[in-house]
């Protein structure tokens, strides 16, 4: 029953164009580029279908590109495919273009705000709209919450015709205005809807000089949880930016984050999981300053084979120099747990190199004691409590890595 | 005395022949918890063989629907163990048939499902726990869900936390004092029963002299909680929050435990329920203490 990865997806702005467009959504032609040479060829195409110019736009999930130079306007292809050159492989925020979407340019004159979200507090989903887009939302919020627009939408009726031209008037439209606007809002609301998501943002969605409205920019969350009737959002999963280690425990179905410490973790449950992470920090606190070097949940009823592919991931960590394992049996069993941890020392043999102290309580605590009593694998420490084997991990890692007291 | 759950409470399972339901029907029933029936559709008619606390033999018939299960058995709590692709249909079929008490252990169930049920259930009697929740023990009567029910017994102290296996290293860590009731409310972005349900509920409970409360990185759940515990509880609370040393923008397990911004972190919570005179451990054993410290006098 492991959960497999995190249960949120962020989408790049040209895959929330796609999904825009199947869903009804106005949006302007877009072609995803990797190399200067495919910019070229997408800005040649959207040239000659009319534009007059392109507007060449780093791909990265972090807001603030337009600022960091990722955000550039070229006249021709050769501009374009120039362009190009120099955002792809800019560093944005600590993320790093792989990717630019080459957007047909847009005759703009007016930019309005509107997103969709689920709202957890409330537990119902919340639209915000303003007519002024274009600008740092959050910043608008705490300046002039006035001109934000907030309206609750009830999950079973979504935004329908009246709750659409409620917000169209909430955020201050004319008349003239109001009415496109909600019809494109409705749209939006298919989006969030027919795609599972839990966010849908449109910053700017734009009025052209023409009088069309167009979302121009767009952010999406899918929530994984519901990939069961998306299979297609598979597709949409980045794997780029991923940590190798996250996308090997992801493949054996395990919760892993990876940390900037030295004392490896795997337990069952996130909250238990969490609470080790704090336990550890504080107990590294008197062994040099050591610190948990990621999460990892193995879930609850975990067997041999999955712990052992979580020993496998956290002894692949360079950086870890011990190694705690913090089990409560409610549906998981420990003897299962301790049957797995020796296996995965038994495979891997002499390349076993780092120190295990393991806590086990619940669920067959003295079978899986007895297992690990009985194996002594050297390098394995029996920890009676929580707290105790915590600083006994901090100790050993601490030992190991004395470069970083 | 008990919160939400006691031994009169009379249980079916949604789910009961799957194997998540067929197992923790059987640990259920060796709690000692009173369970009366299951409902599958697909397999209506049929029952199920199992043994009660006592090692006697129990044959539980499985229904078609559950409001067939109530009135064939006078169930009045529900317990889900149904994939999340079906677990909205399931909650609302339960609902619908008038359930007191819905316990959703499913994990996994979309959020945009879990939001039209919680609208759905607006004006309407039944107490919805979860979903992605170990559910509900009352240590000696009975047990709504997967919480093992040999940690500890009876006691004190009620507990509310969103993680399943904190609640039992809680549990276990105090298993000196027993629990009136120990609630699991889940992780995920919207849940049934909140903390603050759970809170007003131990106030009224009698049998509850301590309330320790259990929160995680995340969402505003816990700032609410302090708000609420200022106003209205007039009982001690001890609290603990997991996640220090959560990074930002990096889910934690539970599809709630993200901390974004400044908003969510687990020194923005301890500071809330401290600056409203809850205690707060910074551990599981020192909340613990904090808690035996209390009952001490």
């Amino acid at each position: 029953m492991a959960r497999k990865g995190e249960a949120q997806v962020d989408l790049f702005e040209y895959q929330a164009r796609d999904l825009f467009e199947k869903h009804g959504v106005p949006v302007l032609d877009g072609v995803v580029a990797t190399t200067p040479d495919e910019a070229r060829a997408a800005a040649e195409k959207l040239l000659n279908a009319g534009s007059s110019v392109v507007v060449v736009k780093a791909q990265v999930k972090v807001g603030g590109r337009g600022k960091a130079g990722g955000v550039k306007i070229a006249k021709s292809a050769d501009e374009a495919a120039e362009r190009a050159g120099e955002i792809l492989g800019m560093d944005i925020k600590g993320h790093t273009v792989h990717r630019v979407m080459i957007a047909a340019g847009a005759d703009i004159a007016e930019e309005y705000y509107f997103s969709i979200l689920l709202d957890r507090s409330e537990r119902q989903y919340l639209a915000m709209c303003s007519v002024e887009g274009g600008v740092e939302i959050e910043q608008l919020a705490v300046e002039r919450p006035e001109a934000l627009a907030k309206v609750a939408v009830d999950p079973q009726t979504g935004v329908d015709e009246a709750k659409a031209a409620e917000i169209a008037q909430a955020a201050g439209f004319g008349a003239e205005d109001a009415e496109k606007i909600a019809a494109v809002l409705r749209t939006l609301w298919t989006v969030f809807s027919a795609e599972d998501a839990t966010l849908v943002e449109v910053n700017p969605l734009v009025k052209t000089g023409a009088g069309d409205i167009i979302a121009l920019d767009g952010k999406v969350t899918l929530d994984e949880n519901a990939d069961f009737r998306h299979p297609e959002h598979a597709d949409l999963a980045d794997n780029s930016a991923t940590d190798p280690l996250e996308l090997k425990a992801a493949e054996n179905g395990l919760n892993y984050v990876k940390l900037d410490g030295e004392v490896g973790i795997i337990g069952n449950g996130a909250g238990l999981v969490m609470s080790t992470l704090d336990v550890v920090a504080y107990a590294g606190e008197a062994h040099g300053g050591v610190k948990p070097a990621n999460f990892l949940d193995i879930g609850g009823g975990a067997n041999a084979q999955v712990m052992a592919a979580g020993l496998d991931v956290i002894l692949g960590d360079e950086q870890v120099k011990a190694v705690f394992v913090n089990v409560f049996g409610g549906i998981t069993a420990c003897d299962e747990v301790a049957n797995g941890i020796v296996g995965a020392l038994d495979l891997l043999g002499d390349a076993a190199t780092k120190p295990l102290v393991v806590r086990l309580d619940g669920n067959n605590v003295e079978k899986g004691r007895a297992i690990l009593t009985e194996r002594n694998h050297p390098l394995v420490t029996l920890a009676e409590t929580m707290d105790g084997g915590a600083d006994k991990a901090a100790e050993l890692a601490h030992a190991a890595a004395p470069a970083t007291a | 005395m008990s919160i939400y759950l006691n031994s009169d409470s009379k249980i079916i399972v949604q789910g009961i022949t799957g194997g998540m339901g067929a197992k923790h029907t059987a640990l259920m029933l060796d709690s000692g918890a009173t369970i009366v029936g299951g409902v599958n559709a697909r397999k209506a008619g049929t029952t199920v063989e199992h043994k009660d606390h006592d090692g006697n033999d129990v044959t539980l018939p499985v229904f078609g629907t559950v409001s067939e299960a109530m009135a064939e058995t006078g169930a009045n709590v529900s317990v889900l163990f149904v994939p999340p692709a079906f677990t909205k249909d399931a909650c609302i079929e339960a609902i619908d048939a008038g359930i007191d008490l819905m316990v959703v252990i499913t994990e996994g169930v979309p959020v945009q499902d879990t939001a039209e049920v919680w609208s759905y259930l607006e004006g309407k009697k039944t107490r919805m726990i979860g979903p992605n929740c170990p559910g509900i023990i009352t240590p000696g009567e009975s047990l709504a869900g997967i919480t093992p029910h040999t940690i500890t017994g009876s006691g004190p102290i009620g507990l509310v936390s969103k993680s399943g296996t904190l609640t039992y290293q809680m549990m276990y860590e105090l298993k000196d004092h027993g629990f009136s009731t120990a609630i699991g409310i889940g992780g995920d972005p919207i849940v049934g029963t909140t903390h603050i349900d759970a809170l007003e509920a131990f106030e009224n409970d009698p049998a509850t002299e301590v309330i320790v409360m259990i929160g995680e990185i995340g969402g505003d759940a816990e700032e609410r909680a302090a708000t609420y515990i200022k106003d209205n509880v007039t009982k001690p609370v001890v609290g603990y929050v997991a996640g220090f040393t959560a990074p930002e923008g990096k889910t934690m397990g539970h599809a709630g435990a993200i901390v974004s911004g400044s908003a969510g972190t687990a020194q923005a919570k301890k500071e809330a329920l401290e600056a409203v005179g809850v205690k707060v451990g910074k551990t599981p054993s020192e909340t613990a203490q904090l808690a035996r410290d209390i009952l001490a006098g």
